[in-house]
C-alpha cells in the first residue's frame, strides 16, 4: 500500500524562509496508524489529527533535504520551465528514493519515493515490500497529470485551490493507495474519466 | 511554481479570524440548503477544505454544517461526494449517529465515502464494519447499481488487510479467496465496452465480440486474460482481473503465512518472507490434507483443493503467463515499463507460494533460472533480477542449484556498473539488509565484495547512509578488517574515482576545459592507470592498500571540493565509529595491534578536505583509548610505532589531538603492570623522546613564530612524563628540573610558547602538582600508577572489601541515627 502523497516545496523559494517547507496537499491513505496501535491510545482526536499532520511534514523535510543534496551534488543547474513544458519537466527532474525506520516517524519502516520538479516535490510513502517499480511509475503518471490539469508550472494556486482534482485523481489511479498494474489502455480509460471530470 | 500568491492565500486560510469563520459557515449552510448547487458552491466548499486544511489544528463545524456534508456523499455529483468526504476527513471522528446514517443513506458504499469511514475508522471493531459492508455488496449487488461500483472493494480490502488483517473472517477469507480465483483465471477473453468504441454504424456484425489481444497485437488464443493483455473497452470482470492481480501479493503475503492473531508477527512475516509452511485453520483442508499434499504434485486437478490451495495454485499458473507474456515486444513504451514492474511482482509472488508449498519449487524453478538467463546480460533488467535473485536465496538450496552466477551477477557487476542508479542502490541494500543472516550462513563470500557495495556510499552518501550504518558491521570481519578500514578512510577518493569514472565515459577525450580538467586528464594518464584501477576494484584480497597513496591524494586533490566527494566526507566518521565498534569484538589483540599501525600511518595520509582529516583524527583518537583499555598490553607491544609517532615534533602542531591520545596512552599503559615485557630500557627512551619534544616546544622560539602548541598537549606530556618518572625512580629529578624550570621561567611573565594567560596558570598549577607528588616517590607511585585492584574495583567481588561494606550497611540500617 502507498501511505501517503504529499505535494511540497523542496528548495529555497523567495516566498518562503531558507529551511521551509510547504506541504501544499497531503493525502494519508487508510485508518490513522496511531488509532490501531497501543502507544498512542492515550490521545484525544485532536491531538492524533497534529501528530498525523506531524508525521507529513517531517516526510516533506525528509524530502526536501534529500533533494537539495542530490540537486547539489549532481550540480545539475535548474531550468525555468513555463506551462506547457510539462513533459519537459518531467524528464528533467529529480528523482530519489530514501529509506524511513520504523518509528521515525511511522510505525514500520517505509521507503520514500521522490520526484523533484523545479520547486516542488512529489513524493510516495510506500511500504517497503511494495512494488517499487510500480511505484515509481505511478508516481511519475501523477505528478505529469497533476502538473497537467493544475498548471503548477505557471504562479497559480490552483493546487490549494482545485485540491479535489487530485483527490479525484488518486481515486482512478492510486485508490486507497492501492498501486494498479495498468496498461496503456486501462490507463487510457481512467485518464479520459479523470479528463472528463476536470473539464467540468 | 510556489509564488507569493500562493503563500499569502494559505497564510490567509491558516489565520483566518472565527468571526469571519462562522459568517462563512452560515453562508455555506444556506448555498447548501438551496436546490441547485453550483460553481459558488463547490469553490466555497473548496474553499472550506483549505481552511481546515491549512492547519494542523482540528476546527468544529457548526452540526447542522456536517449533517448537509454527510447528505452530500450519496449525492449524484461525484464533485460533491469527493468535496464532502475530503473535509469530513478534517474532522472530528464521525459519531456513531453519523455512522448510522451513512450506513442507512448512503447505499451503496461509493469509493469517497469508504475513504471517509477508513480515514476515521476508531477501531478495529469500525474497521470490521466496513469490511463487512463492502462484502455484502460484493455478494449481493442490486442490478441498477452503476458500473465500475465494485472497483473500489478490492482497493479498500487491502487497506484492511494493511492495519489489521483479522478484520476479515475465515468465511470472508474463502469467499474472497474463491472470488479472486473467478476474476484471475476466468475473466472473459473479449473485450467490453462497446459503447465507447466510437462506432457510427451499430449493425449487426459490430456486434460480434471482439476478443482480446497481447501487448504485441497477437491474439490471446485459447490463454486467459491478465493485466498484460489490450481491447478497446474492458468488461467489469476484466477490472477486477487487474485490481486482484494488483492485491494479489499482500494477500497471500498475509493470509498464507504462518497464521497467528498477533498483526505484529504478521506485519513481520510481510516483510521477511521467512520459510514457514502455512498451516490452515480451516477444516476442510485438514480433512482434505492428505487429498493435497497428492494433487499439489499435479497440476490438473486443482478443482479438488480447498480456496485457499486453488488461490494458490491459480496464482501460479497466473504468474507463469505472466513471465510469457513479458517476452513479447510490446507496442508502446509505457507497456515495456509495465512488463518489467510485472516480471517483479510474479517472481515475488511465485517466490511467495513456494515459500508456502516448497513441492511448487520444482515446477518454478526451470521459467525462473530461464528468466535469469534472458535477463542477466541485459543491466536495464536489474531491478528484475533482484526478485530473481530472493528466489535463488530461498530455494536454491533445495533445488540443488547452483547460485554463483547469480552472486557475482549482484555482488560483482551490479555495484560496479549501476552503482548511479538510487533506485536500485536502495532495492539491492534492502535486499542485502533482509536476508543478512541467510547470507552470512549461506553466502559467507559476500563480505569480500565490500570494495563494490562500499561504490553506493561513496555515490551517494546521505541516502544509503542509513542503510550502511546496518550493514557495516557484517562486513567487518578479521579478513577483512584492515583492508576494509584502509577503504573506508579512502572513501572520498573512491567517490572522486567513480565521478572521473562517469564523466571520462560521457566527455570525448579531445574536449579541454570545464571542472576536473587536471584529475580527468590523471584518469585517463596510463602511468597512473593502477592507482585508480585500485580504487575502482571490486572484490577484497588484492592488497590493503597501495603504496603510491599520496600520489593519488595529489592528483585528487581538487576534487576536495566537490559536492558529492564532500558529503561522502561528512559520513566517514560515522561509519569509522561503527567500524571500531565492532572490530574490537571480533578481532584478536594481533589485529588491533596491525590496527593501530594503520592508524598511526593513514593520519598523515589522507584526501585533504577541510575538517575530514580533524574529523578522522578525533575519530582515531577515541578508538585508540578505547582499544589500549581494553588491551593495555597493545602500548607496550607497539611501543616502537608509538614513541616514534610521539618523537615526531611537528605532529604536535599537525596532528594535535592524536598525538595528545599518544602521549596519553604512553604515559598511562607503559608499565609493567600491564605487561611484563615493560622494561626499564624502553620506559627510559620512551620518556627520553617525550622530554625531548617538551623541551623542544617549550623552548623560546616556535618553529614558524605564529602557531602555540595547544595547552593540552603541553600538560599531558608533563603528566606522562611523571608517570614513567614514577616506575623509574631514578628518571624523577629531571622531571623535577624541568617542572621547577617551568615555574621559573613563567613567572618572569609571559612566554612566547603560550600566549593566553588563564592557559599558562592552567599549566603552572598542573606542574607545580606533580612537581610536588614526586617527592615522595612511593606515594607518587600509587597515585600515578594505581594497582590493578585499585581502578578496577569489584567490590562486590572483592573479599577484601565485600565485608566491611555489607557491616557498614546493615549497621547504618539497624542504627538509625
Amino acid at each position: 500500500m502507498v501511505r501517503c502523497f504529499l505535494i511540497h516545496t523542496v528548495c529555497p523559494i523567495s516566498a518562503l524562509s531558507a529551511g521551509e517547507c510547504r506541504v501544499l496537499y497531503s493525502r494519508v491513505f487508510g485508518p490513522d496508524e496511531a488509532v490501531l496501535s497501543e502507544e498512542l491510545q492515550e490521545l484525544n482526536p485532536e491531538e492524533r489529527r497534529l501528530v498525523q499532520k506531524e508525521k507529513v511534514a517531517v516526510v516533506a523535510r525528509q524530502v526536501h533535504s534529500a533533494v537539495t543534496l542530490s540537486r547539489e551534488a549532481s550540480g545539475r543547474q535548474l531550468v525555468e520551465m513555463v506551462p506547457g513544458e510539462e513533459v519537459l519537466a518531467l524528464q528533467d527532474a529529480d528523482s530519489g528514493v530514501a529509506r524511513l525506520r520504523a518509528g521515525d516517524p511511522f510505525n514500520e519502516e517505509m521507503s520514500v519515493l521522490w520526484l523533484g520538479v523545479q520547486s516542488l516535490g512529489f513524493t510516495l510513502v510506500c511500504e517497503p515490500h511494495e512494488n517499487l517499480l510500480l511505484a515509481e511509475g505511478t508516481l511519475r503518471n501523477l505528478t505529469r497529470h497533476c502538473l497537467e490539469h493544475l498548471h503548477m508550472l505557471g504562479p497559480g494556486s490552483e493546487v490549494l485551490l482545485k485540491s479535489s482534482r487530485i483527490d479525484v485523481l488518486l481515486s482512478r489511479l492510486l485508490p486507497h493507495g492501492q498501486l494498479l498494474f495498468l496498461n496503456h489502455r486501462f490507463a487510457q480509460s481512467l485518464e479520459k474519466e479523470v479528463a472528463a471530470y476536470m473539464a467540468k | 511554481m510556489y509564488s507569493h500568491g500562493s503563500e499569502s492565500l494559505m497564510k490567509q486560510a491558516r489565520e483566518i479570524q472565527e468571526p469571519e469563520l462562522q459568517k462563512f459557515y452560515s453562508r455555506l449552510v444556506k448555498l447548501l440548503q438551496g436546490k441547485e448547487l453550483g460553481h459558488e458552491t463547490v469553490d466555497s466548499l473548496q474553499r472550506l477544505h483549505l481552511i481546515l486544511s491549512a492547519t494542523k489544528y482540528t476546527r468544529t463545524l457548526p452540526s447542522e454544517l456536517r449533517t448537509r456534508l454527510l447528505s452530500l456523499l450519496s449525492s449524484p455529483v461525484e464533485q460533491l461526494q469527493v468535496l464532502s468526504s475530503a473535509v469530513l476527513r478534517e474532522m472530528s471522528p464521525l459519531s456513531g449517529e453519523e455512522l448510522n446514517y451513512i450506513q442507512e443513506n448512503v447505499g451503496h458504499l461509493n469509493s469517497h465515502t469508504a475513504a471517509l469511514l477508513l480515514s476515521k475508522a476508531g477501531t478495529r471493531a469500525d474497521l470490521s464494519s466496513v469490511c463487512v459492508q463492502l462484502l455484502r455488496g460484493l455478494d449481493n449487488r442490486p442490478s441498477e447499481a452503476p458500473a465500475h461500483s465494485l472497483m473500489h472493494t478490492l482497493p479498500v480490502l487491502n487497506t484492511i488487510l494493511t492495519h489489521s488483517p483479522e478484520c476479515l473472517t475465515e468465511d470472508h477469507i474463502t469467499l474472497l479467496s474463491k472470488r479472486l480465483v473467478d476474476w484471475l483465471c476466468y475473466a472473459s477473453t473479449v473485450q467490453g465496452g462497446g459503447a465507447s468504441s466510437g462506432r457510427f454504424f451499430t449493425g449487426p456484425r459490430s456486434r460480434q465480440p471482439v476478443p482480446i489481444a497481447e501487448l504485441d497485437g497477437s491474439s490471446v488464443s485459447g490463454n486467459f486474460f491478465t493485466v498484460l493483455c489490450v481491447g478497446q473497452g474492458f468488461t467489469e470482470d476484466q477490472w477486477m482481473n487487474v485490481y486482484s492481480f494488483s492485491m494479489l501479493h499482500h494477500w497471500l503475503l498475509t493470509y498464507h503465512s504462518v497464521s497467528i492473531g498477533n498483526s505484529t508477527v504478521e506485519t513481520a512475516n510481510r516483510s521477511q518472507l521467512s520459510l514457514s509452511h502455512s498451516f490452515s485453520n480451516d477444516d476442510r483442508s485438514e480433512v482434505d490434507g492428505s487429498l493435497v499434499s497428492m494433487v499439489s504434485a499435479t497440476s490438473s486437478s486443482s478443482r479438488l483443493l480447498p480456496p485457499k490451495e486453488r488461490l494458490r495454485e491459480k496464482a501460479f499458473q497466473y504468474c507463469q503467463r505472466i513471465i510469457e507474456q513479458s517476452d513479447r515486444k510490446a507496442q508502446k513504451k509505457t507497456d515495456t515499463d509495465l512488463q518489467k514492474a510485472c516480471l517483479v511482482e510474479a517472481v515475488c509472488i511465485l517466490d511467495c507460494v513456494c515459500v508456502e508449498d516448497a513441492s511448487l519449487v520444482f515446477r518454478t524453478f526451470p521459467s525462473i533460472k530461464g528468466l535469469f538467463g534472458r535477463l542477466s546480460p541485459d543491466l536495464s533488467f536489474a531491478r528484475v533480477l533482484l526478485p530473481i535473485a530472493q528466489f535463488y536465496l530461498n530455494h536454491g538450496e533445495m533445488a540443488a542449484v547452483d547460485c554463483e552466477s547469480v552472486w557475482k551477477l549482484v555482488f560483482g557487476q551490479f555495484p560496479a556498473e549501476l552503482f548511479n542508479d538510487p533506485f536500485l542502490a536502495h532495492e539491492l541494500l534492502r535486499f542485502l539488509r533482509l536476508n543478512l543472516e541467510k547470507f552470512q550462513l549461506g553466502v559467507p563470500q559476500y563480505t569480500h565484495f565490500f570494495p563494490n557495495l562500499l561504490k553506493f556510499l561513496a555515490w551517494d552518501s546521505p541516502a544509503v547512509v542509513d542503510d550502511f550504518v546496518d550493514l557495516l558491521p557484517s562486513l567487518v570481519t578479521p579478513v577483512t578488517a584492515v583492508e576494509l578500514l584502509h577503504t573506508l578512510l579512502d572513501l572520498p577518493c573512491l567517490s572522486a574515482t567513480l565521478i572521473l569514472q562517469l564523466r571520462s565515459t560521457c566527455l570525448p577525450i579531445s574536449e579541454q576545459g570545464g571542472r576536473g580538467l587536471l584529475s580527468l586528464d590523471a584518469f585517463r594518464n596510463p602511468s597512473f592507470r593502477g592507482l585508480f584501477l585500485f580504487m575502482l576494484r571490486g572484490e577484497a584480497g588484492s592488497g590493503d592498500t597501495i603504496d603510491r597513496l599520496s600520489t593519488l591524494h595529489d592528483l585528487l586533490a581538487e576534487a576536495a571540493d566537490w559536492p558529492r566527494v564532500v558529503h561522502c566526507a561528512q559520513t566517514v566518521p560515522v561509519l569509522l565509529h561503527i567500524y571500531f565498534s565492532t572490530v574490537v569484538m571480533v578481532a584478536d589483540e594481533k589485529l588491533l595491534a596491525h590496527l593501530i599501525l594503520v592508524m598511526l600511518e593513514r593520519s598523515s595520509i589522507l584526501l585533504k578536505i577541510p575538517t575530514y582529516v580533524k574529523e578522522i583524527h578525533r575519530v582515531f583518537s577515541c578508538h585508540l583509548l578505547r582499544m589500549c583499555k581494553l588491551w593495555p598490553s597493545l602500548v607496550v607491544d607497539q611501543s616502537h610505532e608509538l614513541v616514534e609517532f610521539a618523537g615526531i615534533s611537528g605532529n604536535v602542531y599537525s596532528k594535535e589531538e592524536l598525538y595528545t591520545h599518544v602521549v596519553w596512552v604512553l604515559g598511562e599503559y607503559l608499565s609493567v603492570s600491564c605487561d611484563s615485557r615493560c622494561s626499564v630500557r624502553l620506559i627510559t627512551s620512551c620518556f627520553e623522546t617525550l622530554e625531548a619534544v617538551l623541551f623542544e616546544i617549550t623552548s623560546s622560539g616556535t618553529p614558524d613564530g605564529t602557531v602555540c602548541p595547544a595547552p593540552r598537549v603541553i600538560t599531558t606530556l608533563m603528566s606522562a612524563l611523571a608517570k614513567l618518572a614514577s616506575r623509574s625512580h631514578d628518571l624523577i629529578p629531571r622531571v623535577s628540573l624541568f617542572l621547577s624550570k617551568l615555574r621559573t621561567v613563567t613567572r618572569s611573565g609571559s612566554v612566547a610558547w603560550c600566549s593566553d594567560e588563564e592557559d599558562l596558570v592552567a599549566i603552572v598549577t598542573r606542574g607545580e602538582e606533580l612537581w610536588s607528588l614526586l617527592k615522595a616517590p612511593g606515594v607518587a607511585q600509587s597515585v600515578l600508577t594505581p594497582s590493578h585492584h585499585i581502578t578496577t574495583p569489584q567490590w562486590h567481588r572483592d573479599t577484601n572489601v565485600a565485608m566491611p561494606l555489607q557491616l557498614r550497611a546493615l549497621t547504618s540500617l539497624t542504627h538509625p541515627q
